[in-house]
């Protein structure tokens, strides 16, 4: 399934290419593209993987950019 | 932000301090000064780079700006290493105007959805979410007002401006029983639109989505830079320290200033510009496209179409309007207006194409009792009694079997001779009819230096007659749908650079699948061929291949633009640090200045007209 996050105050398009390459390599993801511009994280995930991506994705981002806000986009 | 500003302000006065006490030789309050100047702007980048320590994770800016600011305090530099934060910290707030700009006009671009809609209830109307409007709620939309979801008018009539879908500048009427798409807006009535699509199916939201989407099928530039900065920031962090090491231990150099030049080098080692500026330039194009109302489904298709060397043309539904028309009537002892009503009537109860364009042409029809003994020639033609007169009308086999002798087939299109009583009456030439635009579009991409193929499943001759109208370099006709992708993978090996093929989307998929880049002519809201192209037409007209082939182009230029730009600086940079020509100003320059820089331009990606 399709999921949006949306990573607030996103400021370094270095830090957003870091993101993007470690999200990609979870498991359950099949695919993920961090838009530096439109702040927004579009992963494709696997059903049974969802929670546990979900908590994966939120440590990543708080490693590499802890000022980041992660926030999931309303479907 | 006026925060920040002001904090900018007071650590520059500081800073002026410090300098002047250092030139004349107070070295302990000069430092004071300095260290509190360095403090002020510097105490996040030192705060950050701390706690990113203590996450495990090195070498960011930060880190690597704490760590060539201190240097240069223990190396004895210390108006340096406060002058350099702070244009550092300068440096970092234009850049964060720039994305911040490049954000708004991206936000701009894509605000063609609506964020409520006014659906009609019972007793007036209420406003809503669009994505809780259901197909079949009749939603109200007001002079000014964007159409929120696709729909049929129910009631009222305005014109409305379809600009933001399809770049056409000039509004069209809309009114009951007209479809009309979200994110057009109503410019002057009030329309009570029939809801028929839900939001995240309407038009708007899946042109946003593949704008959006774009960015994800990555070109080659693109995954080019990804590779480069992984390698290169480790690769100039290494060097660094080798440069500060290796001079003083292996030549018995001091260390001060070989450190100091490596100090340098880590400033420098920050790949961001080109990390952004790539796939900015990128999106800018993507966005200019739309804008004129074509979709490039993703920045590999923008470079694709940069680097095209032929395109190959489907003929009908691309070239020609696929609707056939009386284009010539020659008649012999009666006149145009009769040859045409006797054809016509005894084409009356046919439902072939070529009928349905006689009796379009012909504004009186014989009426229906006047029309008897109709007799059908599979493959030839047909004959009836019209008027009382016996008519046979059909291709050349028929006039030959029934020894009437008839004038030579022009080469254009499909000529319906007509016997009247046994005797040669004239021929009328029915044909399918060239796209307004389609020759400047051929020639437009001609003087562009592009081989221009026209492929068709008609006959020869009707094929060449059309390409030799429309000017195109080569005519493959009498194809059938497999031939045309055998056709197609025949050019692209003789091709140098890429190879697109454009057709309407409905019923060649499989060569537009097959091509670099597959266009699609789609009708606003034909999903199929937003499906399997890369690139839409939103607009039928072919003339906007041309405008994405040029922006496309511009794109690339600046992309390549961006990308020696950056890299010329940082060598160079490099260069001069290691040698000890330059100092930490120039580095710091080469990191944010670039960065600044190569937004900026790129952001004219996103301004292309």
């Amino acid at each position: 399934m399709k999921k949006i996050y949306i990573l607030e105050e996103l400021c370094c398009a270095n830090c957003a290419a870091k993101i993007e390459k470690k999200v990609v390599a979870l498991d359950g993801v099949q695919s993920a593209n961090v838009n530096f511009l439109t702040t927004k994280l579009i992963l494709e995930v696997g059903e049974d993987a969802v929670t546990e991506v979900d908590a994966q994705v939120r440590r990543i981002v708080r490693k590499i950019e802890p000022d980041v806000v992660v926030r999931e986009a309303r479907k | 932000m006026k925060k920040r500003i002001a904090l900018l302000c007071a650590s520059g006065v500081l800073l002026a301090a410090g300098i002047v006490l250092h030139h004349i030789g107070q070295t302990v309050p000069a430092l004071a000064v300095c260290v509190a100047s360095y403090l002020l702007t510097g105490w996040r980048v030192l705060w950050k780079a701390g706690r990113n320590i203590a996450h495990g994770k090195v070498f960011d800016e930060n880190f690597l700006m704490a760590l060539a600011t201190v240097g240069a305090f223990i190396v004895g530099e210390y108006p340096e290493a406060a002058a350099v934060m702070l244009f550092y910290q300068i440096g970092e707030l234009f850049e964060h105007m720039a994305v911040d700009r490049s954000r708004r006009s991206i936000s701009e671009l894509m605000e063609i959805c609506p964020d409520t809609a006014r659906r009609k209830t019972p007793d007036g109307s209420e406003i809503v979410d669009p994505e809780d409007v259901q197909i079949g709620d009749v939603v109200l939309v007001s002079p000014g007002e964007r159409i929120p979801l696709d729909g049929t008018v129910r009631e009222g009539s305005a014109q409305i401006d379809t600009s933001a879908l399809t770049g056409e500048p000039v509004p069209r009427a809309a009114g009951a029983g007209d479809a009309v798409h979200s994110g057009c807006i109503c410019l002057d009535g009030t329309l009570e639109i029939l809801v028929e699509k839900a939001f995240s199916e309407s038009t708007a939201s899946k042109i946003m989505e593949l704008v959006e989407n774009a960015a994800a099928r990555k070109s080659r530039s693109e995954n080019f830079i990804t590779r480069f900065a992984a390698w290169y920031t480790p690769a100039v962090v290494l060097s660094a320290v080798l440069l500060a090491l290796v001079p003083p231990l292996a030549m018995h150099e001091p260390f001060q200033p070989w450190i100091y030049r490596a100090l340098n080098f880590l400033v420098v080692s920050c790949p961001c510009a080109l990390v952004i500026s790539v796939p900015l330039s990128f999106f800018g194009g993507v966005g200019a496209a739309s804008r004129h109302g074509v979709l490039v489904k993703g920045s590999v298709y923008l470079e694709a179409l940069a680097d095209a060397s032929a395109v190959v043309l489907d003929k009908t539904g691309t070239l020609t309007e696929g609707v056939f028309e009386v284009t010539n009537v020659e008649a012999h002892g009666i006149s145009s207006q009769q040859l045409l009503r006797y054809a016509a009537g005894a084409e009356q109860f046919s439902s072939h194409p070529i009928a349905v364009s006689l009796r379009s042409a012909c504004g009186d029809l014989p009426p229906e009792r006047d029309v008897t003994d109709v007799k059908a020639f599979a493959g030839k033609g047909v004959g009836a009694t019209v008027c009382g007169r016996q008519v046979l009308c059909g291709n050349q086999v028929l006039m030959r079997e029934i020894g009437v002798p008839c004038a030579q087939e022009s080469d254009i299109g499909t000529v319906v001779h007509v016997a009247l009583d046994g005797q040669y009456a004239g021929c009328i030439t029915v044909s399918d009819r060239i796209k307004k635009g389609a020759a400047e579009a051929i020639r437009a991409l001609r003087a562009n230096g592009l081989q221009t193929v026209m492929l068709s499943g008609d006959r020869k001759a009707a094929a060449n007659a059309v390409g030799g109208a429309l000017g195109v370099d080569e005519v493959h006709a009498e194809l059938l749908p497999g031939d045309k992708v055998a056709q197609l993978e025949k050019i692209i090996s003789a091709q140098s650079g890429k190879t697109v093929y454009v057709g309407d989307g409905i019923n060649d998929a499989p060569v537009l699948a097959r091509a670099d880049v597959g266009v699609a002519m789609g009708a606003l809201g034909s999903d199929a061929a937003i499906e399997a192209a890369d690139v839409v037409l939103i607009t039928d007209e072919i003339g906007k291949l041309g405008t994405v082939m040029t922006i496309a182009r511009k794109t690339m230029r600046i992309v390549r633009e961006n990308i020696a730009f950056a890299l010329a600086v940082k060598l160079g940079v490099l260069a001069t640090s290691a040698l000890g020509l330059t100092g930490l100003w120039l580095a710091v320059f080469a990191d944010v200045g670039v960065c600044v820089l190569a937004i900026l331009n790129a952001l004219r990606a996103l301004r292309m007209k």
